[in-house]
């Protein structure tokens, strides 16, 4: 099956209001999504639904052809890996951030210490090992945030603004960092942003996001050559 | 002499087995108030936060009046003896407990618990993780709850009777030396259940110092 995921008629709720509506969408294996929109469009939302971490009230979302629902929910989440726009790493040292996820799933101590390494390594803070996170600048625990979510060699990574927290030049060397490690990889990836060139840049395909609802799915140029309508228009003259 | 240390040990002895027994209670329950979402769970809190002050010679009239011959669970003959005071201890310095773990897993950014799991952590492994990020605020609800029960006199005067050589404890021995103006004894006693709690606390700081500069 070549869709990973299949989304038909989702309406999830929030706080007692709907607060992300998806007709259709299909992303298939190997393909970076990105998901770009004002803020509180509803970006994040799409994210914690697919974790399956916000169940749907209507609707359905389908992963590998089986409904979320239907997926064990310990199962479903061990197959995927989430990074939020804040590190949020645990009070504890590098080297056992990036391990936590491979420590919950039962991996063999010197097989995690292995595969923290090499993802330090690729993520330039193989330096930092022992160093507690608290002692980290925004850039070092974003890069440690990711390289906790690429050690769990995910089917599907979620990332959420992951770089809206640190500096601009940081950010930029980040985002070419992810964007070559994300072509090589070649892994499911759904990145989520506001800024459409960043959106450009990191995604084979954006999806526009705008008050609770998604309006369109296309290449870059595509959206910005036919517009949907008028929100989407407006949106992205901004840009 | 003896007569100090059997006091001293039978003190510590209630004392850190009903801070146990709360915390076995108070952890547990704390965290279900601070991470569930379900009806009711501000009135639990509120009724939580109201038992952490909860006045000592209340709990000792309701345990004595259960335990009493003629009482519920009179038939257990637990009145007058250490479980009594054990009972009573427990029913202070529970609440103490939840409410300043539910406090302490609170103050926790919350988007720490979808992380987590968005991780592949279980349930359980997601709340062991949260007692061990919150672990200081979580060894000052400890703390707390030691420090409300070795320090109170009303309830272990009630249930325990101060029963020389089976009931008496630090603060009762106090009470009952004061009573006779036997001063000296009594500031000596004083003395000494200072001494020990001030031991016990700063053994409790150290180790969350220590926590704190890693």
């Amino acid at each position: 099956m070549n869709q990973l995921i299949t989304i038909r008629n989702l309406l999830i709720r929030r706080n007692h209001r709907d607060a992300l509506r998806v007709e259709e969408l299909d992303i298939p294996r190997g393909e970076t999504l990105a998901v770009v929109g004002p803020n509180g469009a509803g970006k994040s939302t799409l994210l914690l639904s697919l974790a399956h971490l916000l169940k749907p009230a209507k609707g359905e979302v389908k992963y590998d052809g089986k409904h979320l629902r239907e997926w064990d929910d310990l199962e479903y989440r061990r197959k995927i890996a989430f990074v939020f726009q804040d590190p949020l790493l645990m009070d504890m040292t590098v080297e056992e951030n990036v391990a936590l996820g491979l420590k919950f799933r039962g991996v063999d101590k010197s097989e995690a210490r292995l595969r923290a390494e090499t993802w330090m390594k690729a993520m330039g803070v193989d330096s930092l090992a022992k160093r507690r996170a608290g002692q980290l600048s925004g850039g070092e625990a974003q890069r440690v945030s990711l390289a906790r979510a690429f050690v769990l060699d995910p089917e599907l990574l979620l990332m959420d603004e992951p770089f809206s927290a640190v500096d601009p030049q940081t950010r930029g060397q980040l985002l070419k960092d992810l964007s070559e490690l994300l072509a090589h990889e070649h892994r499911t990836t759904i990145f989520v942003t506001h800024n459409l060139r960043e959106a450009a840049q990191m995604g084979d395909r954006v999806a526009v996001v705008i008050g609770g609802e998604l309006k369109q799915v296309g290449k870059p140029n595509q959206i910005k050559e036919y517009p949907v309508d008028d929100l989407v228009e407006s949106f992205l003259q901004d840009f | 002499m003896t007569d100090i240390f059997e006091i001293t040990a039978l003190s510590l002895q209630v004392s850190t087995i009903a801070t146990l027994i709360s915390l076995v209670i108070g952890l547990p329950f704390g965290t279900w108030l601070a991470l569930g979402d379900f009806r009711g769970r501000s009135f639990i809190l509120s009724v939580v936060n109201t038992g952490m002050a909860l006045p000592p010679v209340v709990v000792g009239l309701v345990v004595a009046m259960t335990l009493w011959r003629s009482g519920p669970l009179g038939g257990l003959k637990l009145i007058y003896t250490p479980w009594a005071i054990i009972i009573a201890q427990t029913v202070i310095s529970a609440p103490v407990v939840t409410g300043l773990t539910a406090a302490a897993l609170a103050a926790l950014d919350p988007r720490l618990q979808q992380q987590l799991l968005g991780l592949g952590a279980s349930r359980l492994q997601m709340i062991l993780m949260l007692w061990r990020e919150a672990r200081l605020p979580l060894l000052a609800a400890l703390m707390a709850g030691f420090g409300s029960v070795i320090s109170e006199v009303g309830a272990s005067m009630m249930v325990g009777g101060n029963i020389r050589g089976q009931t008496r404890v630090l603060t009762t021995a106090i009470v009952l030396e004061t009573s006779k103006g036997e001063f000296e004894r009594a500031l000596a006693l004083s003395a000494l259940l200072l001494i020990i709690t001030y031991l016990i606390n700063l053994a409790l700081t150290w180790v969350q110092q220590k926590g704190q500069k890693r």
